[in-house]
C-alpha cells in the first residue's frame, strides 16, 4: 500500500483529485447541464426535455442575434481600448515613476478605494451626474460651453462605455502593474546605455514585457464587459441590447431553453476570443 | 408544507371545518381553533399588495402567521409555474392567471365558503361593471376567474361556484405625464409619439404590458385597427412594433423602463414627461413636490387586476386557514388600506366601514377632498380641494379599454418586443 501510493503517478492524481472534483462539480456539471437544457423545449410555462436544434436555428435564423452580438463586440473593443490605455499608463506611472515602495503601494491601495462599494452603486451613481438636469450639463451650461443641456452624455452607448470602463479600469492597472514590477531596471539602463530614446524604450523593452499583463488584463476585461447585462440596461435605459441583456430577458420568460442556446453560444464565443489572445502571448511562459 | 404542530388529528381538521364555517356566518374575525396559532401560510407576489401590515394584522386579527414574499412580475410568473412547493398563497395578477393554471398548482375555491362573494364587483363575477357596460378587450378578468369544478383545468364563462383567484386589488393605468413641462392639455395616447416629445418620452420594457400601451398609442393614431388588442395577430403585432421601432430610431423615448423606481426616477428629474406609469408611482414623483398627473386619455384605460390563489397543495386545516384569511381579506380592513393608497378593493362597500367619509369621497366618489388625504403611512397624499385624476371610481373602471393580457401568439410577440429593444 504504502509502496503504491508512493509512487509518482498515484501521488500526482491523488494531489490533483480535490481540485478536480470542486472543478467537475462547480464548474463542468453546470455548463453540461446548460448545453443539455439548451436542446430541450420550453411552452409558456413548461420546459420539455427533448433533442431538438430549434433553439438553435432560431438564433442562428434572427438578424437580432448578429445585430446584438456585434454590439457586444463593439462594447468589448471600445472599452478594452479605454481601460488599456489608462490602465497602462496608470501602472507605468506607479511602477517607473514612484520610486519608493511605500508610496507604489500607498498610491495602488488608493486605486482600489472605489472597488469597497457594490460596482451597482458605482454604475447607478452616474445616472444622477448624467442627467439633463445633472450635474455635468448644469456645470457646462454655467461655464458657457453648451446652451441646451446634452442628451448623449445619458441612456446613450457612451454613457454605457464609460460605466464599463469607470468599472473595469483596474482590473488592467493590476496584471499590468504586477509584470511591470518584474521587469529588471538593469535593461532599461542597458537599453538608455545602448542610446535608446525614452519611446525606444518603451516600445522595445517595456511593451513587451508587460505584454503577460496586458493580456491577462484583457482577458479580464473582454469576458466582463461580454458577460454583463445590467451595466447595459441601466445606462442605455434599457434602449440597447447586449447578449446577456438577451439572456436575461429569456430567463424572465421563462425560457430557460433559448437562454441556454444563447449562453452556450456566448461562452463558445468568448472562448475563441481567449484562445486567440492567447495564441499571441504565453501567459504561462511569462508568468 | 409547514405544519408545525403534533396533534393534528381528522377530528381537530373536522372541528376547524365546522367553526370556519361558523365564523364565515359571523362579521368578525374570530380564533376559532388552538392550533391554528401554529399554521403558518406562505404567501408570495408583487411587492404591490405583499406588505408587511398585512401580515401583521393577519396575526392580530387571525391569529395565525403569513409570510410574505414580495417579488417582480416575471418572477412571480417563474414561481407560481414553476415551484409549487414553495408556496400556499400565490398572489398573482389575472393574465398570469392564465398562463399558470394549465400547470395544475394552484386549486379551485369554493365560493360558497366566501362570506361577501356576492357583494364582489362585477367586473370579477360576469365581466360587467354595471349591467350596461360593455366587456373589455385583453384578459379580462372574468374570462379567466372560473373553471367547472374543483379539479377543473378549463375556464368556464359562467359563476360556476368554482373560482382560480379570489380578487383582491385592480386599477385602471394609463399615461403619466408632467403637466409644468408639457404646458398643454394632453387627452390622448397618441401623443406619447408626439414628435413635440422626442427624448423625452418613455415606455416600459415588460413586453406582455408594453405591448399593450403601445396598442393604445397606435390605434389612438388611426394607424392600426385592431381586433383584439389583448390577443393580437401576428401581423397585427408586426405593424405595431414596426411604428414603435421606427419611433425608437427617430430617438423619440429617452429611456425604457423595467421597475417601479426607474419610471419614478425618470419622471422626477424632468428626463421624460410622458410614458407609461403606474398609479403609486405618480404618486410617489408627486411626493417629491413634483407636479405629476395620471392623465386620464379619451381612448380609456388599460387595466388589471391580481387576486389570491390557493396552492394546490393546501388540505385541511392550512385549507381551512386559507378560507378563513380570503374572507378576513375581503372584510374591508385590507380593502380600506389598499384603496387609500390609490387601488380599488374587491368589494368596495366593506372598505368603506375602514375609510372616513373624505376618503371615501375622495378615492372612490371622485369628490373634492375635504382636508388632507392621508395614505396608510400617514403622509399627505393630496391637499385639501384636490379631486383624484379620472374621477370616480365608475368613471375610472367604466372607461377601461383593454386588460392586461396573454396573446395566443405570445412567443411571437415576445421575440419581436426584443428585436424592438436591441434596435
Amino acid at each position: 500500500m504504502q509502496r503504491f501510493l508512493s509512487r509518482p503517478t498515484v501521488s500526482g492524481w491523488l494531489l490533483a483529485s480535490p481540485l478536480t472534483l470542486v472543478l467537475t462539480l462547480f464548474l463542468v456539471l453546470p455548463i453540461v447541464m446548460i448545453v443539455i437544457v439548451s436542446f430541450w423545449q420550453a411552452t409558456e410555462f413548461s420546459i420539455v426535455p427533448a433533442f431538438d436544434f430549434e433553439n438553435y436555428e432560431f438564433l442562428f435564423g434572427s438578424p437580432v442575434t448578429y445585430k446584438v452580438f456585434l454590439n457586444t463586440f463593439k462594447y468589448a473593443v471600445i472599452t478594452w481600448a479605454c481601460t488599456l490605455l489608462i490602465g497602462f499608463t496608470v501602472a507605468y506611472f506607479l511602477a517607473f515613476h514612484v520610486r519608493s515602495q511605500t508610496w507604489q503601494i500607498a498610491l495602488f491601495l488608493l486605486c482600489t478605494i472605489p472597488f469597497w462599494t457594490s460596482n451597482i452603486i458605482r454604475m447607478i451613481s452616474w445616472i444622477p451626474f448624467l442627467g439633463r438636469n445633472g450635474i455635468a450639463n448644469s456645470a457646462l451650461i454655467s461655464a458657457g460651453v453648451i446652451d441646451t443641456p446634452l442628451d448623449w452624455l445619458l441612456y446613450s452607448d457612451f454613457a454605457v462605455i464609460l460605466a464599463f470602463v469607470h468599472l473595469y479600469t483596474l482590473f488592467m492597472v493590476v496584471p499590468i502593474f504586477n509584470t511591470m514590477m518584474r521587469i529588471d531596471k538593469s535593461l532599461i539602463e542597458a537599453a538608455r546605455d545602448a542610446g535608446a530614446t525614452g519611446a525606444q524604450i518603451m516600445w522595445n523593452v517595456i511593451i513587451p514585457l508587460s505584454k503577460p499583463g496586458i493580456m491577462i488584463g484583457t482577458i479580464f476585461v473582454v469576458t466582463l464587459v461580454m458577460g454583463d447585462f445590467i451595466t447595459v440596461r441601466f445606462m442605455s435605459g434599457s434602449q440597447s441590447a447586449n447578449v446577456g441583456r438577451l439572456i436575461s430577458n429569456d430567463i424572465a420568460l421563462l425560457q430557460y431553453p433559448s437562454a441556454a442556446a444563447t449562453a452556450v453560444v456566448l461562452l463558445a464565443t468568448v472562448l475563441i476570443v481567449i484562445g486567440l489572445l492567447l495564441r499571441f502571448v504565453d501567459i504561462r511562459k511569462e508568468l | 408544507m409547514t405544519i408545525t404542530t403534533g396533534k393534528l388529528s381528522r377530528r381537530s381538521i373536522l372541528k376547524g371545518a365546522a367553526t370556519a364555517v361558523g365564523a364565515s356566518t359571523l362579521g368578525a374575525p374570530m380564533i376559532w381553533a388552538q392550533n391554528i396559532k401554529d399554521v403558518t401560510l406562505r404567501q408570495f407576489g408583487t411587492g404591490v399588495s405583499n406588505l408587511n401590515e398585512v401580515a401583521d394584522k393577519v396575526k392580530e386579527d387571525l391569529g395565525f402567521t403569513l409570510e410574505m414574499t414580495a417579488l417582480d412580475s416575471d418572477s412571480v410568473t417563474q414561481r407560481a409555474a414553476t415551484q409549487p412547493g414553495s408556496f400556499d398563497i400565490a398572489d398573482i395578477e389575472y393574465w398570469i392567471c392564465k398562463k399558470v393554471w394549465p400547470t395544475g398548482n394552484l386549486q379551485a375555491m369554493d365560493t360558497g365558503k366566501i362570506k361577501n362573494y356576492d357583494k364582489i364587483v362585477g367586473i370579477f363575477r360576469n365581466g360587467k361593471l354595471t349591467p350596461e357596460s360593455e366587456i373589455a378587450q385583453g384578459t379580462a378578468p372574468h374570462t379567466v376567474g372560473f373553471v367547472e369544478g374543483p379539479g377543473g383545468t378549463e375556464f368556464v364563462d359562467y359563476e360556476s361556484g368554482w373560482m382560480t383567484l379570489i380578487p383582491t386589488i385592480y386599477n385602471a393605468d394609463t399615461l403619466g405625464i408632467r403637466p409644468d413641462l408639457i404646458g398643454r392639455p394632453i387627452n390622448t395616447w397618441a401623443e406619447l409619439l408626439n414628435p413635440e416629445f422626442k427624448g423625452k418620452a418613455s415606455i416600459l420594457d415588460i413586453s406582455s404590458i408594453g405591448i399593450m400601451d403601445a396598442a393604445m398609442v397606435c390605434e389612438a393614431m388611426g394607424e392600426i385597427a385592431y381586433g383584439d388588442k389583448g390577443n393580437m395577430t401576428r401581423e397585427e403585432i408586426d405593424k405595431t412594433m414596426a411604428i414603435f421601432t421606427e419611433a425608437k430610431k427617430a430617438g423619440q423615448f429617452r429611456a425604457f423602463w423595467k421597475s417601479f423606481d426607474e419610471s419614478v426616477n425618470l419622471m422626477a428629474s424632468g428626463e421624460v414627461v410622458i410614458q407609461s406609469m403606474w398609479s403609486p408611482a405618480i404618486t410617489a414623483v408627486k411626493s417629491k413636490g413634483i407636479p405629476c398627473v395620471y392623465q386620464p386619455l379619451k381612448e380609456g384605460y388599460r387595466s388589471w387586476g391580481g387576486g389570491i390563489g390557493l396552492s394546490k397543495n393546501l388540505t385541511g386545516l392550512e385549507l381551512e386557514a386559507a378560507y378563513e384569511y380570503i374572507n378576513w381579506y375581503l372584510d374591508g380592513w385590507v380593502g380600506g388600506f389598499l384603496m387609500r393608497q390609490g387601488y380599488y378593493s374587491a368589494v368596495p362597500e366593506t372598505s368603506k366601514n375602514y375609510m372616513t367619509a373624505d376618503e371615501w369621497g375622495f378615492w372612490f366618489e371622485g369628490k373634492p377632498a375635504e382636508g388632507d388625504i392621508t395614505n396608510p403611512f400617514g403622509q399627505v397624499m393630496e391637499k385639501a380641494g384636490a379631486v383624484r385624476d379620472g374621477g370616480s371610481f365608475y368613471d375610472r373602471m367604466g372607461a377601461v379599454a383593454c386588460w392586461n393580457a396573454v396573446m395566443d401568439e405570445n412567443q411571437y410577440m415576445v421575440r419581436k418586443w426584443n428585436e424592438f429593444i436591441a434596435a
